[in-house]
């Protein structure tokens, strides 16, 4: 295998570059990215990076000899000839790595409207930062992880701030306990909470309402969309390789002979998960997943079995999760502190599959053992 | 091999807990803990975990 692109210059695409390197991949290697940027931590996006313009490039992108061709998207992918299309360019491969992640849905109506956001890249977070100095009334639409940091993010700045949710806050990743926690800690911080579905948004010249499915309006100066996101798989189509449902990938990290997927946009039948297949969007298994698939190219499969691990920041606590936490579990809280400490355990069968943690940090090592057994 | 992880930037995440629990715990306190002269043995697992660090505090010393 002489020549290796890797499509996606996040922390999938960068952890299989560099990972190759590391087991001695000495050919060409060729990162494709459709934003401009050199691969950078996500995260703090729709956190501290709303605040300030802190440097988040990933240390050692320059280290893994790669040609970069960035703010450019791959547009096509031509198996016959093995090579990736960059618009009129094309990038032929003996090996490949689809890591284009997710792009971030919208509003169905009025996206276009200035003043609406969504908060996927840096250069959202950087578009929605310049709308903060005006002290805008904010609606943010969507109850999960990104709304929910969002919301709490430019609460913080004294703005006022309305989230706007179909189902209670975080209840769909963290189940009806820890959410409750996470919806009482908004509301106590002045977040209004609107129960109900956003149909559009409308206004002159920029956005300046809300629409709601009952017929209610909310009045706004700015609007962050999030709705969730979709695996960036537009590039694939007519290859057999993306659906909807992302880049099917087998148990040895493999969607094709020659081609991997890692991160965000990469499905795969998980061991722990009853061998369902699923995706997981998580930065640590974008950081996994790259490294297994530059193995698996080389042709040193393993079994590829993460268990879940991620977090989320609310008001100045940092929530912390491991295993599946979804609402389809049974979950219970086992410890409640002052200073909104707490840990809730989530059960399927009677089995424990996961654990989420708001300030015991030195308890995950050793639930991370337990729920790891109990799975495996 | 040497490595240094910047106290102030740490969250404590436990990413590198995860990723090397030879050379990081957490502390009954949440506090970091490390073995800043870990076994070159572990240096992809060291590797992986300078990566893996969510704000980037982890970092490995040349030569």
């Amino acid at each position: 295998m002489r020549r290796i692109a890797i499509v996606g210059a996040g922390l999938a695409g960068f952890s299989a570059g560099r990972e190759l390197r590391r087991l001695g991949f000495d050919g060409d290697l060729t990162v494709i990215g459709a934003e401009p940027h050199r691969p950078y931590r996500r995260p703090p996006l729709s956190k501290e990076h709303l605040l300030a313009d802190d440097d988040l490039t990933l240390r050692g992108a320059d280290e893994i000899g790669a040609t970069w061709m960035l703010g450019r998207a791959a547009t096509g992918l031509d198996l016959e000839r093995r090579a990736v299309l960059v618009g009129e360019a094309a990038v032929a491969f003996d090996g490949l790595v689809i890591a284009t992640g997710l792009r971030a849905k919208t509003l169905r109506e009025g996206a276009d409207l200035p003043g609406v956001h969504v908060l996927r890249g840096l250069d959202d977070a950087r578009g929605l930062r310049r709308e903060l100095g005006a002290g805008p009334r904010t609606v943010v639409v969507g109850g999960g992880f990104i709304g929910s940091e969002t919301a709490a993010t430019l609460r913080g700045l004294g703005l006022e701030v309305t989230l706007v949710t179909g189902t209670p806050v975080l209840r769909s990743v963290l189940g009806a306990e820890a959410g409750a926690i996470a919806e009482a800690r908004h509301r106590e911080h002045g977040v209004t909470i609107r129960t109900g579905r956003v149909t559009g948004v409308s206004g002159t010249g920029r956005v300046e309402r809300v629409h709601l499915d009952d017929g209610r309006t909310v009045p706004a100066d700015l609007v962050v969309a999030a709705l969730g996101s979709e695996p960036e798989t537009e590039w694939l189509r007519g290859t057999g390789l993306g659906g909807e449902g992302g880049v099917i990938v087998g148990p040895d990290g493999l969607a094709a002979p020659g081609i991997a997927a890692a991160g965000d946009v990469a499905r795969w039948p998980h061991p722990l998960h009853s061998g369902r297949t699923l995706r997981i969007e998580h930065y640590a298994n974008a950081a996994e997943q790259g490294a297994h698939a530059a193995r698996a190219l080389l042709g040193r499969t393993s079994r590829y079995a993460p268990l879940p691990n991620f977090w989320s920041h609310l008001y100045g606590r940092r929530l912390q999760a491991l295993g599946f936490t979804g609402a389809d579990c049974d979950s219970r809280l086992v410890a409640r502190e002052p200073g909104h400490r707490f840990i809730a355990e989530y059960r399927l069968r009677g089995r424990l599959v996961g654990v989420a943690a708001a300030g015991f940090a030195s308890a995950l090592p050793e639930y991370r053992r337990r729920i790891a057994a109990e799975l495996a | 091999m040497k490595i240094r992880v910047d106290m102030a930037k740490c969250e404590t995440h436990a990413q590198c807990v995860f990723a090397a629990p030879e050379a990081f715990a957490l502390d009954d306190d949440d506090e970091l803990v490390y073995d800043p002269g870990p076994d070159d043995g572990l240096r992809a697992k060291i590797e992986q975990a300078a990566l893996m660090c969510p704000v980037q505090a982890i970092f490995i010393e040349q030569g």
